[in-house]
């Protein structure tokens, strides 16, 4: 199990002067400290870790946003950032001793902007709210995590979230072109805006992804695209995964980079056919649902090039969507994957890693290896065109032991991913949940890179600690050089 | 002067730990192609990259390629092409703006650098297609950031910092970086005479239309007389170019539905294949489009801005690539200050590189753009953090970084 770090017991006994503290800088309904109001905010989408915060805070502005964090950083309080929760690795758990900060009141569109092709909007607008507030001009914005109806780009942004477009379009990070945030000490800072490259060091690039640890972002302009002007999509079903893989190796061969490329195996399928009727192959051992987009045209021509590698790499059922109704109808099981799963299994963990698309067979059969020795059930849906894996962990809380089986499953799965030249997470974030297999993939040296990052922009590791990152190192300590002065000599190296 | 050249990470490693150690600062480099981009560099030591090459694993189907940083370019494209495959971001080769051959530099270069052609409208820049990458930073410790997939999120994003930092923080070892296949046909629309503000309206309805346009470029009459394609050459006015790339039938398709979106009054005609190829390269490269031998700015802005900017520098030669969001200005260095002045007050948000000029010009004003505050703050923070004893390219950006 995850250890948090040891609350501060003297930040414990001054609760009351911090929560009047914080009315002075948030008046009225703001700041929550009673047990029940604080309840709602005890967990994120890791729903198996819970910790109530030692009180909320919801700002609506950012100087309030500002002072809070200038006033904790001045006394030495922990803060948490949140924005709808819906986070998968505990990013947005709280601490016992810490300000929990919500940004959901952070919701408004402020600016579109159609010739520069961007939109500036409030944190806390929903990922989907921004599609919904360019659709009327044909436009979107083009990542989609599968939460995108309630999850807040700012979280988006903390998590660098992606969808099943990203090959195409990019993830979160690809498709930013600025912030305002405030840093710990309560200063505010703009990185980029309008225009699209950002002079000097690419702190935005560093912030997007950085999972609360380096700043609140209390506004973000995002890229808009126009809509395209159809999609397709195909729904082939293989009789092994092999073949299932090759055909997507064959796509991006031939030069396709299709919208979106979702692969599910045999688990996954029953379980979504069962809860959607989607008419998905059930004799089929991996499912692809291929959709192109684009101009009609070119969509037109290359699907049939799709059907074609299709049964070149064995497909024992290829059916090619006629009309917008019959592409929706191949999406409506891969998109409701999760809740099927949830009705055959009381419960169940949603893993998220990266693997060489090559090795995808190999993976998923050493998955369900690891499964059997867990004796725990897997099915498996995928983002395929990035080797994006989502393993769907099945586990009856009630049943002892089997939520610690589960994890430790989960553990092995993300194990063997790097294992394979992978890397830990896909689009989900460290959080806390990968937070301990951070070594697995970075040597100490590595993580001292990444913690020196933080050590410029929180020094004192006030911002979200005890996520991301195993061991927490002071920044005074890893700013002492291991060269001495004076001690190396110039190498024998070839000098001219 | 002395030159150091390690020949692998190890070596790479202790040379950093004796300038470390001796408290000597370095100028990095490759193949010095870029090294007229930036603040002028005094030190006496250079620390040669280009001999850390390595082999090149380039996995077409995962399409991801892992290099020695010093690899050349020339190299990469070459084996890319076998494939039918690209560097979605088109890096510019700038080696001849600075007196080099065409051609030159290397991946590691272009990286640290951060450079994005014509196709950054549609796909990103250099950051947007660099993975991974082991280095050794300015504490004289080897370290890696991201990994060799193309979707990889785990930690921070330091292959992010590292794209255009300027060898500043630390000095690449290998690179990954996320390569695309590249589309069989390009053809390009062009619109004659148009001012630049109809040309910005109609870049951007071009870019906003469902045609996937990958290339929004504006050359004013003066600048498009220097293209080498006949029909932009020989124009007699401006020339406005949108780009589609894509299979045959499409690009015929999209091509014909742009031209039928063009302004009635406006000539037009079509670029195909080759022409299309050059013309862009052309753009990309900046060098045949401008008067050498003058004062070279880039700035990145909203691209509604760019029409009031090349209003307010009138004298100066320009284009506009990126539908307006980015202008190549050239000027007579003579009066630089002013000029910068005039240049980065018109822009409004925005961000102007002082791209080639004098050694006397670059020390007169902030080749890079100046920044706030904070953010001042916070450059300088990283740099403590990772090379603390100011031994990389120091001041090759800002003063102290």
């Amino acid at each position: 199990m995850l250890v948090m770090p040891a609350p501060d017991r003297g930040i414990l006994a001054r609760r009351e002067s911090i929560v009047a503290a914080l009315r002075d800088i948030v008046p009225g309904d703001g700041v929550i400290d009673s047990e029940i109001g604080r309840r709602p905010f005890e967990c994120d989408g890791l729903a198996m870790y819970r910790q109530l915060p030692m009180v909320v805070v919801l700002p609506s502005t950012i100087e309030q946003v500002a002072a809070i964090l200038k006033y904790c950083h001045a006394e030495g309080i922990k803060v948490v950032p949140r924005g709808a929760g819906t986070g998968l690795s505990g990013g947005a758990l709280p601490l016992e001793d810490g300000v929990l900060l919500g940004m959901s009141k952070f919701n408004k569109v402020l600016e579109i902007d159609y010739t520069n092709r961007c939109a500036r909007v409030q944190p806390g607008v929903t990922n989907l709210g921004i599609s919904n507030a360019v659709a009327h001009a044909g436009f979107y914005y083009a990542p989609d995590p599968s939460s995108q109806i309630a999850c807040t780009i700012g979280g988006n942004v903390a998590e660098n979230s992606g969808g099943v477009h990203c090959l195409k379009y990019g993830l979160t990070t690809n498709n930013v072109l600025g912030v305002e945030m405030v840093t710990m000490d309560g200063t505010i800072v703009r990185l980029g805006g309008k225009h699209m490259d950002a002079g000097g060091y690419d702190l935005l690039g560093l912030v997007v992804g950085s999972e609360g640890l380096l700043g609140v972002v209390t506004e973000v302009t995002v890229r808009i695209l126009r809509k395209p002007q159809t999609a397709r999509g195909a729904l082939i079903g293989f009789p092994t995964v092999e073949d299932g893989g090759n055909c997507v190796a064959q796509i991006i061969a031939e030069g396709i980079i299709p919208g979106g490329i979702e692969m599910m195996d045999k688990p996954a399928i029953h379980a979504a056919e069962a809860f959607a009727k989607a008419g998905y192959p059930l004799d089929a051992e991996s499912l692809l649902i291929v959709e192109l987009d684009g101009p009609q045209v070119e969509c037109d021509e290359l699907i049939a090039t799709v059907g074609r590698i299709a049964k070149e790499n064995n497909a024992t059922s290829i059916r090619i969507s006629q009309s917008e109704e019959e592409r929706l109808r191949f999406w409506a099981g891969r998109k409701s994957a999760f809740p099927a799963v949830g009705r055959i299994s009381p419960d169940y963990v949603c893993m998220d890693g990266t693997v060489p698309r090559k090795k995808l067979a190999e993976v998923l059969t050493r998955i369900g290896q690891l499964a059997d020795k867990h004796g725990l059930r897997v099915a498996n849906v995928f983002h395929a065109g990035d080797g994006n894996l989502h393993p769907l962990i099945l586990f009856d809380a009630s049943k002892d032991g089997e939520l610690v089986a589960a994890e430790a499953l989960g553990a092995d799965i993300l194990r063997l991913c790097v294992e394979v030249g992978g890397v830990l997470t896909g689009e989900h974030g460290v959080g806390i949940e990968k937070r301990d297999l951070m070594p697995t993939m970075f040597d100490e040296t590595d993580l001292a890179h990444q913690l020196r990052v933080k050590c410029a922009f929180d020094p004192d590791g006030l911002l979200n600690p005890g996520k991301v990152f195993p061991q927490l190192h002071r920044c005074a300590e890893m700013g002492r050089m291991h060269v001495q002065r004076g001690a190396v000599p110039f190498p024998d190296l070839p000098r001219f | 002067m002395e030159i150091f050249k390690p020949t692998n990470a190890a070596q790479l490693k202790d040379a950093i730990a004796a300038c470390v150690s001796n408290e000597r600062s370095v100028d990095v480099r490759g193949l010095g192609t870029k090294r007229g981009l930036g603040r002028p560099v005094a030190s006496s030591l250079v620390l040669d990259t280009s001999a850390l090459k390595g082999d090149i694993d380039y996995q077409p189907e995962e399409l991801v390629l892992t290099c020695g940083a010093a690899t050349p370019m020339r190299d990469i494209l070459l084996l890319l092409e076998q494939r039918a495959q690209m560097l979605a971001f088109e890096p510019p080769d700038l080696a001849p703006l600075y007196g080099g051959e065409a051609g030159g530099g290397t991946i590691g270069g272009a990286l640290a650098a951060n450079l994005g052609g014509p196709r950054r409208v549609k796909i990103g820049s250099a950051r947007d297609h660099f993975l991974g990458f082991s280095a050794v930073s300015g504490r004289a410790e080897a370290f890696k950031g991201g990994g060799k997939v193309v979707k990889n999120v785990t930690g921070y994003d330091l292959p992010k910092l590292m794209a255009g930092s300027m060898g500043t923080l630390a000095v690449f070892d290998t690179v990954t970086v996320k390569v695309m296949p590249a589309p069989p046909k390009s053809r390009t629309v062009l619109a004659f005479g148009l001012s630049p503000e109809d040309a910005i309206a109609v870049l951007a309805d071009a870019l906003n239309s469902p045609w996937e346009v990958s290339g929004a470029a504006y050359l004013p009459a003066a600048t498009a007389a220097n293209a080498a394609v006949d029909h932009v050459k020989n124009a007699g006015g401006s020339v406005t170019a949108i780009r589609v790339e894509g299979t045959a039938v499409s690009v015929a398709a999209r091509c014909e539905a742009l031209r039928k979106a063009l302004p009635d009054k406006a000539g037009q005609e079509e670029l195909h294949s080759m022409r299309s190829k050059i013309f862009w390269e052309e753009v990309r490269d900046v060098r045949a489009l401008l008067p050498a031998n003058m004062a070279l700015w880039r700035v990145s802005l909203a691209a509604t801005k760019a029409p009031d900017l090349a209003a307010a520098l009138p004298g100066s030669a320009y284009y506009f690539d990126w539908g307006g969001g980015l202008v190549w200005l050239a000027m007579d260095d003579t009066k630089i200050g002013a000029y910068a002045e005039t240049l980065r007050a018109a822009m409004g948000q925005g961000h102007a590189t002082l791209m080639r000029a004098s050694d006397a010009a670059r020390k007169a004003v902030p080749v890079f753009e100046p920044l706030s505050a904070p953010v001042m703050a916070l450059t300088r923070g990283l740099k403590t953090q990772f090379d603390p004893a100011r031994i990389l390219n120091p001041g090759r950006m800002y003063e102290g970084v």
